[in-house]
């Protein structure tokens, strides 16, 4: 197992330089230029200073090298000096967005928490909706319960999280004025009444993304439990008098979560990506809708950071998954 | 002469099983008919109704659904029932196209992979790093790199066209790929391509004859399951405004144009947001039905 761990490890580390490059080189046939917006009144020569002073014009490969330098090396020093106080990473230039000029990692990492609010928020009241869902439409299969779980799962798998929000939208907050249709991130939770403005501005994306993950797990968690279901072992343990409950909940429930375990952990970089959507429609400022105006902008710094980010959120997913599974099952051995 | 008549029920095609099957599921039969349906309203409805989705009418704008606009008309007195129709040709014909170009190059590198062993652990190893790319901002970054230089070479729409399809197409074959393999791998190993081989047929004609053929089932399940994430994907972009151009309708398109009103005239976002959904809900139930009648150990029970 661990010599297995090791291995898939150093295997991922040539897979995000691959990415890297792939994102550097599509984002090198970018036609904008980030002196686009300086005032014509500025004299050619010193616009070329100014580009040169933001590593531009030189190399190709210079360029790359020198960006992963910038994010493996000096932004975590940056992140060390922050954290401890020290000056390693003094006088280096950081990786700047040609948005704001300011260094892109400090943009992001006042994002992030937005985004892991509402993400987070979703994926784990969906996987709390879904798992008891695939359970019981296993237990009771082909009952009306499964038939109805069978439909709605397939709606939330079909309706687009961009046609859902919206339509929650027009429901509960234009006619029926429940919740806020707007996320408010500059709001701040002090005290009672203020949490439960934040629940409610939660509520509407939180279940947007949530139905969505709901409608995936509980196919997998219901497939798994009908594999178990039928094992031998399962009528082993009826027939010693354990309880009709301790077999479905512990015997059967504990071998069908292997496989949706791994499955939980592989959604996770998909639900990044549908945020990017679900912030967009609930006006969430998070990393999602930062990706969105950074493209727009044609602030490329970002556009490459951000991507390769999600690149190494799925990277890193794919291996917990992979590693999971081995840990669960002591039927998988990788050596 | 009864003879003949009996030859002929005998020498049944495989295709009339699956059908068969098909025709038992009933969600399956009611996707088929509901797409089968969309497909014909938004080609031979614009013969029907003869409204100019482009026509702008300024004394008619904002309209709320009448016998003369049964879905309105939007704010520059445009009618909705001839955008949505000609908006959902472009969506449909964008998942129809998209799912054709994953699906052949799913195919053509799964079969490869699995045809021939050099070749399996290159592909393989480009499989799962293009699974692994983050591939809705890979999108979105590229259909606004190129969208210029194709928009100039096509034309603005058919190049945005072009686009978008091989976008989708080229971030989406990769499952069809592995199951492909998969099925290609284990059909390696069977007497027939043995009997095959031990005859010299050479592997051009291995590949076209003997194993295509017999992988068609799990590509064509792929492949219309692929209708609708192609359909949902290129919604998604027209969503945030990196799809078609705004005179170009789609369903996408018109969600977001009507988002922004969504405060006053709430009906308009329903109409594109439920043909989106009703599309790809009834090409889910067809690939539901036609995977289970496409697996012959349910079939024939």
């Amino acid at each position: 197992m661990f010599t297995f761990t090791i291995r898939r490890l150093t295997l991922a580390v040539p897979t995000l330089l691959f990415i890297s490059l792939v994102i550097f080189l599509l984002l090198q046939l970018a036609p904008g230029d980030p002196m686009a917006q300086v005032p014509l009144t500025v004299p050619p020569e010193v616009k070329q200073k100014m580009r040169e002073a933001l590593g531009l014009g030189e190399p190709m490969h210079v360029q790359y090298l020198k960006w992963l330098r910038q994010f493996f090396w000096i932004e975590p020093l940056n992140l060390f000096d922050y954290m401890f106080g020290t000056g390693l990473a003094e006088g280096e230039l950081r990786v700047i967005s040609w948005q704001t000029r300011s260094p892109v990692v400090d943009i992001v990492v006042q994002r992030l928490p937005q985004t892991l609010w509402v993400v987070g928020m979703a994926y784990v009241v969906g996987i709390l909706i879904a798992l008891p869902i695939g359970i019981i439409s296993a237990y009771k299969q082909y009952s009306m319960f499964d038939q109805v779980g069978t439909f709605v799962s397939m709606v939330g798998f079909s309706i687009p999280p961009f046609f859902s929000g919206v339509l929650v939208i027009v429901i509960f907050s234009v006619q029926l004025g429940w919740f806020p249709s707007i996320y408010d991130t500059t709001h701040v939770v002090n005290d009672w009444a203020s949490f439960k403005v934040q629940l409610l501005q939660m509520f509407l994306p939180v279940m947007v993304l949530a139905l969505q993950i709901t409608a995936q797990i509980s196919r997998f968690m219901r497939a798994s439990m009908l594999d178990n279901l039928n094992q031998d072992y399962v009528r082993t343990a009826r027939a010693k008098g354990a309880r009709e409950r301790v077999v479905v909940l512990v015997h059967v429930l504990r071998n069908s979560m292997i496989p949706v375990v791994t499955v939980i952990a592989l959604g996770i970089p998909s639900i990044f990506g549908g945020a990017i959507i679900t912030e967009q429609v609930f006006k969430v400022n998070g990393i999602g809708q930062l990706l969105i105006t950074s493209i727009e902008a044609n602030d490329l710094p970002m556009v490459q950071t951000l991507t390769f980010i999600f690149a190494i959120l799925i990277v890193l997913f794919n291996l917990i998954a992979d590693i999971l599974y081995g840990v669960l099952d002591p039927r998988i051995r990788y050596d | 002469m009864t003879d003949k008549a009996d030859i002929r029920t005998a020498a049944r095609n495989q295709w009339w099983d699956v059908w068969d099957q098909f025709k038992t599921h009933k969600g399956a039969l009611l996707g088929a008919s509901v797409f089968l349906l969309i497909i014909i309203a938004v080609y031979l409805g614009p013969f029907v109704w003869p409204y100019d989705p482009q026509f702008i009418d300024y004394r008619s704008r904002n309209l709320s659904p009448s016998f003369a606009h049964p879905l309105g008309t939007d704010q520059l007195g445009r009618d909705q029932l001839a955008r949505m129709l000609s908006g959902g040709q472009v969506s449909i014909i964008v998942g129809l196209s998209a799912m054709a170009l994953s699906v052949v190059l799913g195919t053509l590198i799964g079969v490869l992979a699995g045809y021939f062993k050099r070749l399996d652990g290159p592909l393989m190893r480009l499989t799962d790093l293009f699974l692994a790319l983050p591939l809705l901002p890979l999108i979105l970054v590229a259909s606004l790199l190129f969208r210029e230089k194709l928009s100039a070479a096509f034309g603005p729409e058919g190049g945005i066209f072009i686009l978008i399809v091989s976008l989708i197409g080229i971030t989406s074959w990769m499952q069809t790929a592995r199951i492909v393999r998969g099925d290609v791998l284990a059909l390696k190993e069977r007497e027939f391509v043995l009997a095959a081989r031990s005859i010299g047929t050479p592997d051009r004609r291995m590949i076209t004859r003997h194993v295509l053929p017999n992988v068609m089932s799990p590509i064509m399940v792929s492949a219309t399951l692929g209708i609708a994430t192609a359909i949902i994907t290129e919604s998604a972009l027209s969503f945030l405004g990196f799809g078609f151009p705004p005179d170009f309708p789609t369903w996408g398109r018109l969600l977001n144009d009507s988002v922004d009103r969504m405060q006053i005239y709430p009906e308009r976002v329903l109409w594109p947001g439920l043909a989106i959904s009703l599309t790809v809900l009834s090409v889910n139930y067809m690939g539901d039905g036609l995977r289970d009648a496409l697996d012959p150990r349910i079939r024939g029970r």
